[in-house]
Formats: C-alpha cells, structure tokens, sequence
C-alpha cells in the first residue's frame, strides 16, 4: 500500500473531506437551491392546543398582493390525499393494535397542537405569503387541552382523538411478569425510584425545507428536502399519502445540515409542497424557520416511569419491574410508536445479568407536537432508567457503585437477555476500569474534601451504558410491527479510468460518510481516497435504501459496501484472469494490484478499469463488459455498542450551579474506521445528554398548551462554557455480526451521558433524586429541602 | 416584517424633525432588540427612524469626577474605553458583559436605557452610579428615569443624547446568568461614591431595576461581603417562571450582592 493510502486506511484519523464546502459556504442545502419560476409557501399554524375549526374564511388571503394559492384541509381532503402514517404498529396486552388517530396533512376540523398546520399560502415572495397567512380568517372553538402527562389518561381529561379512549394509543408490555413478581418475592432489598425523562426539542442547525416540483410534460414530481431517508419519504408519500405513484415521484436530500432523528420523518410541509406544486403549476419553497421548528419539528422522550430493583443480600440483581407512562404527542409520527416500546423496553436489562424484567408501557396522546426518535431513541430513557437504578440500589446498600456494577455485569457472550436483546459480544469491565483509571476514581475522596475546602460540593457518577444499534435485521423488526425492513443497499460503480463512485442508501447529515465511506473503498480498492466519490441523498441515482438513524450506517450500511465490493473484485479477478490468461483461483489482488501468483505478470487497477469496458476480447457470454455491482445487506443482529461514562461535577451551594469538572467516556464501538470523526460523535453526543441533563427543557403550560420554551430565551442549548473538556478512551470487543466489526458511535454520548451526570449531582447533594434538566433553581431547590433533613440527622 | 418607511439622519436635529412628522414612529439605534421584534411581526410602527449614523452620540469624554458616554456609543466600544476602564472599571465589564461579541458591537448604551428592557444590565448601572440622562429635552436622574418594565420617563419625540456616569469609589457588577438567554436573572450593582452608597437589582424585579435600602443602609454602616450576608429579601415583587421561582431570585440577590461587594473591594 503506499504511504498516501496506508495514511488514508481504516483506523487513520482522516480529516473529513466535505467540511471544506461546508465550512466556505459551498455547500447545497435545500434552501441554497432556487427553481425557475419558485414561489414561496407560509404554513398557517393553531395558535390554540386544541380547538375546533367553525369556518375558514381565505377570501381576504387570495385576494391578497402576490398570492398564487391557498389550500385548506378541504382541498387535500377533495384531493382524497391519505394522511400521515407511523410505520410501526405496536400491539397492546389485550391482542389490540394501537390507537391510531388520523393525521391529516392540514387539519380538517380540528387542531390539536400549538403549531398544528391549518392552511398553506403560496405566493410570489416569503414576505407576501406570510403576509397572506395573516387574512386568513378561521372561527375557532377553543377546547380544553389534554397537555399534563401524569393526567391525560383520566376519565375527565381532554380527548385529542376518539378512536383512543382515555388518550391511550397503546398499553404494551415486554418480558416475563410471573417470573419477575417471584424475583420480588424473594428479594432481600427492592430499591424504588420514580423518574422523569424530560422533553427535548431537537434543534438541528438547518431549520426543515423543502421544494416541490411538477413536471407536466414527464408528469414527474421532484421533492427537495431536509430527510434522512429520501426513499423512506417517496415510499410513504407515493404508497401512503398518495402525492404520485413511486417511479413519478424524484425526493433527493441534498446536504442535510443535522438532523438528530428528526428529519427521519414524513412531515406535513414537504407533503403539502409537494402536492401543490402540481396544482399552481410551479415549485413552491418553505424554509422553516427557528420558531417553527420549535412548534412543528417531532420532539423527543418525555417519559414518567415508576421502577423497582430487586436484589439478593449479596447485591445481585433478581429482577427489575418498571411501568412507564410515553408521550407521543397529537399524532403519530413516523416511527414514534417503536420508540418507547422496541427501542426502550429491549435495553432495560443494561449491561447486566438481569434474570427477570417486566415493562409495561403505556403511550399516550396529548395535545403537544408528535413526539418521536431524538438521538439514541429510546434507548437514553432506558439507560436513564437502568443506570440511576443500580446507583441508588449501590448507595442503599452502601455498596461502591463500581463494585455493585461488577457483581452483576454479563460476562459470557452470547446472552439472552429477558427482554428480546442478544448480546453477542462485550466487555463491559474493560470499559468500567479504564474509565475509573482516565477519571482517578480512587482519588476522588481527595478532590471531594479539597472542592469542601472551597465551599463547593463534589459528587461523582458513573453510567454503564449498552445500546442496540445497527437497525437492524429485518426479520427481527418485521416480527415486531415495523412495517419496513432495515436492511442497507450500496452499488460500486467503477469508471473506465479507475475511479469509483459508491451509490449509498445511507444518508449523511453531519456523519461525514463522504469520508469514512471513502476510506474504506480506497482502502479496498487499493486507490486514493480522492479517487472514490460517495453519492447519496437522491432516490434518481441511489436504487433503494433505508437511510439514517439508529448508528446503522457503519454496521450497515458499510456492510453493504463490503459485500458489492466483494462483487467488484470477483468480477474484476475474472477479467484479470482472462488478460493474464491464468486461473481466477491464481489471481490475488493488493493494493490495487492484481498479479498471477508466484509469477511477475500483474495488472494495475486502472488497467483492470479500462479493459473493463474496453471488453476486447472478452470470451462471448462468460464475461460481461462494464464493472458495476450492487449489495443488499440485511444484518443478522443488531450491534451493541457499550461502554462506561463518568462524570465529576462540583457545585455552588449559593447559587445551584453545577459545573462538570471532569468527563471520562470509555466506548466500546468495536471497528473504528476514523477515530477523528468518531470522537466528533462522542463529544457531540456528551453535548446532547449533558444537555438533556442540566440544561434543555420542552415545556407547555399545562392548562393552556401553549409552548413556553418556544425559542432560546427558554429553551437552554448547551454552550461551549457548559461543557469541559472531555477524556474519551476506547476499548474493543468486535461485533461478529457484520464483516467489518463495526458497531456504531453516533448515539452513544447522548445515551450515556445523562445518568452519569445526574448520579454524580444526587452524590454531591447527598439527596437521592432531582429531576432533569437539574437546572441552578432546581438544585437549589434540593438543597434547601435537603438542608432541614441534614440539621435534624 | 411589516413594511414601514426608513429614515436614517444624520444629525440630532433631523432626527427629532423626523420623529417629529412621522404617526407611530420608532427610533432604531443599536437595533438588538427592535430588529427582532420586527422580524417577528410583533411591531408595526410606520416609521423607524435610524440614529446609528449619527455621530455626535458617539463619543466617550472623562471630564472632571464624570464621565459623559455618548447614547450612540456601542457596548464593545465602552468595555474597550481606556477612560471607562481607568475611572470607572466596573461599567466597562458591566458593558464587556452584555450580550456576546455581536449584540456588543451593535447594541448601545441609548437603545439599552430606552428599550428599559426588565433583564438589561445598563440601568443597574444607571440606578447604582446615579447616573444623569440628558436628552433633547431634559435632563433625567437615573432615579426618576426607569419607570416599569419596558418604560421609561421618556416622552415623545425625546432622545437621548448622553449619559454622565460620576466616578465611583468602588462599585462592582455581578450577574446570574438566565441559563438558557443569558440575560440577567438577577444583576446586582453595588457602589460608593460622592452619592453614598447605591444596590441596583436588574433581572429580577417584576417591575425592572430598583434599589434595596435595607443593603444600602447595611453597606452604609459597613461596606462588606457580610453586611448584606445575612439579609434575606422578600420574594414579592420579584419575577417567577420555568428558570426559578421568586425565592430563588430574591436569595440570588443577597448572593449577588455579597459577590459584588467583595469584588468591588
């Protein structure tokens, strides 16, 4: 390999390719592009939680300077468009499918969230729709709202749909009650804890967009827009919603600029632009703004949950029995019923021999925006979940929570955990020990009295944290509702000069795939990373595939690569053998060279290319012409990606503010193809649950429904000064369920972060639970309520 | 934003000519907050009238026991003013506080005191160094000038020209950041000078900025850290919401307070 290459190989620490257009402002983001002819859309949004809709009057709007259109519900309903549909269906304990109210693209009769799309204006310019928007006359008939979690389920509550009485659109279970009821039976010790998972908003830096456009002449829609999954959005716009058949319908995802989960998903905007353009006969343009992606975008957890451990006398786990109560929102989203269910209650036997579980879990409609997957989907509620448990149970039975984590870690792989999982390869100590060295966990005590000296408060926390990612296989996700499979595709086209471009279904939004994806055909391939061009984003040029999310597209979509790339060389070896007029089985191929063995005949890659397609002579029949082949890959487990975060945090008794002093992550990701952009993703990650953890709130007032943290005077994202500097170690126990190793980083800092955080506030206050984000006022709070105790003890 | 007809004067008497002519005017100086608001659609004025091109209000002059900053003087400016920082150090990191780099090099010490924003952290200074407001008009005591939230003493048609800042003995600013806008939650100012001594609160008041006598009285008789230690304040009148309640800002201040006189020395 040459030295470039070898610089450029898996585990080299690349610089990504695609930040240089981003960073000089060449990238092509949705709102970067402009049609010939494009006239703008302004969305009309429910100022009320939920009302019903008397009349709507558009005269005045129409008429209007610059108007080209107005649509109401009644249009799409003319049009006998469907609405917008979740792609899971989630099974209750009585046999019964979910609830499922419907979801028009613009409300009908009725909204049911502040935010909730009423009429769309499409004018010449932004600024004559939105002035538009504003003529328009709706009657509205305010109703009570179903806003509060803890009360939306009562008889008296607010109904948002009918088809769900009580607004409970599922009540779900998983794992083995009986057993777990025994486990209790013969507990020593059962630790209780009432938890709240707090409300995210996303907060991608590219607010949503989307263009629209209608071909007349080909009858072809295109959709431009801000996805994660352009197939999965021409599938349900043309299979579900009904825009145009699937061959009519282009939906490219140009560059994404962060989506977190949330442009996963099938949103009223896109749909109705896209359906529009037909009927004014020109692209139609909406770029959302920060306050719409406030109201509008599928925000994240928002769970109550009630947990029981039960343990021996010798702190070994029995069983763990929890009753969570999820918030999805007005509407289903795409995929928001397997998140609290599939993606949350799989992971609650943690990286721990947990030898019963049972999770009820009850998913429920309230009058806010859908909620759905955010970053680590489910998963960070789980883990949330597990690891504030075991460091309560540690701390209860005075125990080191390091020590008690030890008696109770999976040791032996393959596992079979209570709850679906099987954990097929770990080392959950290895992690554990080399966080506690990188954070001096034996040192603490020290630092403790030192911070005492100075007034302040120091309290530590650790998160052993395990993830099911790679989503997924599809047998195993059809068997449980979803209604797609999640396997990946890739297509290895090589030119006749020798350089590669690689069709991809996965779909980079801040993940630098152009990068990674690159170094592992250039790698392959035995050619410079330059020479390899990653393509994606475009259902015209990419066949099928299932996009990302879930930390899939290493484990997944980079299988994919690898088995077209196997294609690649086994065709490529058979041309080889005909040029060199040796045996196939004689050919080896290495960097970038093909040689009959043990003698001095060879040919260059770019050799190999050309006669490729230059096909003299190929043996009629027994070698076709061209060198281009495709992979479907379909993985055949999830991959679990595992770890050990701790977190140092001291805190100013006069004020409540929590500063982290110190953050050690140890990650087992398996196979690291860029350990630059792998760290990105951690300290990205951390960012999010450290955030989650002391900082961001979603909040609706719980009478009116209306948004309060509807922009960033509310609502707290984290900061550079929020953050310390972190230490991140990695270990390695390859996954055996894909060719590469790999297992997947992309989610792990968000799902570890949060409880590592919060055990380590609960120690310096010496209390046993605050509630997220533990915000100055609220550990300020806590310690005023825990002052009074303190004096009387 | 609204359509609205846009002047841009370049003198003190145009201005006021303008102001003067137009039906629901508004005067854009830094625009930090008007612009905005504007964006939003939550202002409609027929005309806004832009001070920032006029350069007689940019200006800083130490003269004498004062120092005289000019309405249209950017914060960044102030923070960087080797006069401020000398005479008067903690208005200089008051202003060096406000915002970040870029609300510092647009926003202004007029656009500030006039808007009276309830969070802003020039009229704590204001109220704490007994400031003067000189307007078109009239001159205003700092005392007499904030009248509530988002109001001032200012009529129609008034600007203001400049505002003289006396030198302080000693004087500190501190301030507990709003997590999430970064506005003050609570901004104590403390200082003494020829006036005495002087405790403005911004950020917390449900009315704007005022003064706490029972501090002032306390720092009177023994200007440290511990003679406002152990004042608790009543959570009446003091603002509520998702960040904390009105217990929590009024024990901020006391906290506040005490950070700032130990910081003024």
């Amino acid at each position: 390999m040459s030295d470039k290459a070898s610089g450029e190989g898996i585990g080299q620490p690349v610089r990504r390719k695609e930040d240089f257009r981003f960073i000089t402002g060449n990238g092509h983001y949705t709102d970067d592009i402009n049609r010939t002819g494009q006239t703008w859309a302004c969305f009309l949004r429910s100022p009320h939680a939920h009302a019903r809709i008397r009349s709507i009057d558009t005269s005045a709007a129409e008429a209007a300077p610059g108007v080209v259109a107005v649509f109401t519900g009644k249009h799409v309903a003319d049009d006998e468009l469907g609405g917008l549909i979740c792609g899971w269906t989630v099974t209750s304990k009585d046999g019964t499918p979910m609830k499922v109210g419907a979801h028009p693209i613009l409300a009908l009769d009725t909204v049911r969230y502040v935010g909730d799309h009423v009429a769309m204006v499409v004018a010449e310019t932004l600024a004559d729709a939105r002035a538009a928007a504003e003529l328009i006359d709706v009657d509205y008939e305010a109703l009570s709202a179903a806003v509060a979690l803890s009360t939306c389920q009562n008889e008296k509550t607010a109904q948002v749909h009918p088809e769900a009485p009580r607004n409970t659109c599922f009540e779900w279970e998983l794992g083995n009650k009986a057993e777990t009821e025994a486990a209790f039976a013969r507990a020593d010790r059962v630790v209780k804890l009432d938890l709240t998972n707090n409300r995210l908003i996303p907060n991608a830096m590219e607010p949503r967009a989307a263009i629209g456009e209608f071909d007349k002449g080909s009858g072809i829609y295109t959709l431009h827009t801000t996805s994660q999954n352009p197939h999965v959005a021409r599938l349900v716009l043309s299979a579900f919603v009904g825009v145009a058949p699937e061959h009519k319908l282009r939906v490219i995802a140009p560059d994404v600029g962060g989506g977190f989960g949330s442009k996963i998903f099938i949103y009223a905007e896109e749909t109705a632009c896209v359906w529009a353009a037909a009927k004014v006969g020109r692209p139609i343009k909406w770029t959302g703004d920060r306050s719409e992606a406030f109201l509008s975008d599928a925000h994240g957890r928002d769970h109550l949950s009630h947990a029981e451990l039960a343990l021996d006398s010798e702190g070994k786990f029995l069983g763990l029995r929890v009753k969570t109560i999820a918030n999805l929102g007005a509407y289903l989203s795409t995929f928001s019923a397997a998140v609290p269910t599939y993606l949350y209650g799989t992971l609650l036997s943690g990286q721990y021999d947990l030898p019963a579980i049972h999770v009820e879990v009850d998913g429920v409609y309230t009058h806010t925006a859908p909620v759905d997957a955010y970053r680590g989907a489910g998963r960070p509620e789980a883990t949330y979940l597990v690891e504030r448990m075991v460091e309560t149970a540690a701390r209860e039975i005075g125990m080191d929570p390091a020590e008690l984590r030890r008696r109770n870690y999976i040791r032996t792989f393959p596992h079979q955990t209570p709850v679906i999982m099987n954990y097929d390869a770990g080392d959950y100590e290895a992690s554990l020990d080399a966080a506690m060295k990188a954070i001096d966990y034996a040192g603490f005590p020290a630092r403790k009295s030192e911070a005492a000296s100075r007034g302040k408060l120091r309290g530590i926390g650790m998160s052993s944290y395990i993830e099911a990612c790679g989503l997924a296989p599809s047998a195993a996700v059809g068997s449980l509702g979803a209604g797609v499979g999640l396997w990946e595709s890739a297509e290895v086209r090589v030119n006749p000069t020798g350089n590669v471009e690689v069709m991809t279904g996965s779909h980079s939004h801040g993940q630098g795939h152009e990068t990674t994806f690159a170094q592992l055909v250039a790698s392959r391939l035995g050619i410079p990373m330059e020479q390899v061009e990653i393509v994606h984003g475009d259902t015209d040029k990419v066949q099928f595939g299932m996009g990302t999310y879930g930390s899939r597209s290493g484990a997944v979509g980079m299988s994919a690569i690898v088995k077209a790339l196997d294609k690649i060389e086994a065709k490529a070896k058979k041309i080889a053998a005909h040029l060199m007029e040796a045996a196939v089985e004689d050919i080896t191929f290495e960097n970038g060279t093909f040689t009959v063995q043990g003698t001095d005949k060879s040919l260059a890659w770019a050799e190999l290319s050309l006669a490729a397609y230059t096909a003299h002579g190929f043996p009629s029949g027994e070698i076709e012409p061209g060198l281009k082949e495709g992979a479907f890959y379909d993985p055949t487990n999830f991959t679990f990606p595992a770890g050990c975060h701790i977190c140092e945090v001291e805190i100013d008794p006069d004020t409540g503010i929590t500063k982290i002093a110190k953050f050690v992550a140890v990650d087992d990701f398996g196979t690291v193809i860029n350990p630059l952009i792998v760290e990105g993703q951690v300290h990205g990650g951390i960012a999010q649950g450290v955030g989650q953890a002391l900082l961001e709130h979603g909040v609706y007032d719980a009478e009116s429904g209306q948004l309060i943290t509807g922009s960033y005077m509310d609502y707290c994202m984290p900061r550079a000064d929020d953050l310390p500097s972190f230490t991140l170690g990695f270990t390695k126990t390859e996954s055996p369920s894909n060719p590469l190793g790999m297992k997947g980083c992309g989610e792990a800092g968000a799902i570890a972060s949060p409880p590592a955080v919060i055990n380590a506030i609960t120690d310096a206050l010496g209390i046993r639970d605050i509630e997220m984000p533990a915000t100055p006022a609220r550990v300020w709070s806590a310690l005023q309520a825990a002052a009074p105790r303190a004096a009387a003890e | 934003m609204y359509q609205f007809h846009y002047e841009r004067p370049k003198t003190l008497a145009d201005a006021e000519a303008l102001l003067g002519k137009a039906d629901d005017p508004k005067i854009l100086a830094g625009g930090q907050t008007l612009i905005p608001t504007l964006k939003q659609r939550l202002a409609m004025p027929s005309d806004v009238i832009d001070i920032g091109g006029i350069k007689e209000l940019d200006f800083i002059r130490a003269e004498g026991d004062a120092i005289m900053i000019g309405a249209g003087t950017r914060h960044a400016t102030v923070a960087q003013s080797a006069d401020v920082q000398k005479h008067n150090p903690a208005l200089a990191a008051l202003a060096g506080g406000i915002g970040d780099p870029a609300v510092r090099h647009m926003g202004t010490l007029g656009g500030s005191i006039a808007n009276n924003d309830p969070a802003a952290d020039y009229p704590a200074a204001c109220l704490g160094l007994d400031a003067k407001i000189h307007t078109t008009k009239r001159l205003i005591e700092a005392d007499e000038f904030f009248k509530g939230m988002f109001e001032t003493a200012l009529q129609d048609g008034e600007i203001i020209k400049e505002v003289t800042f006396p030198h302080p003995e000693k004087a500190a600013f501190m301030k507990f950041r709003n997590p999430a806008s970064r506005y003050a939650m609570v901004g104590v100012f403390v200082s003494k000078g020829p006036w005495g001594v002087r405790v403005a609160v911004t950020g917390a008041g449900q009315n704007g900025v005022f003064r706490v006598a029972e501090m002032e009285e306390a720092l009177a008789k023994n200007w440290s850290p511990d003679a406002v230690a152990g004042i608790n304040l009543p959570a009446k009148g003091l603002n509520a919401d998702l960040h904390g309640t009105a217990e929590y800002r009024a024990h901020l201040i006391t906290v506040m307070a005490k950070r700032a006189v130990a910081a003024a020395g």
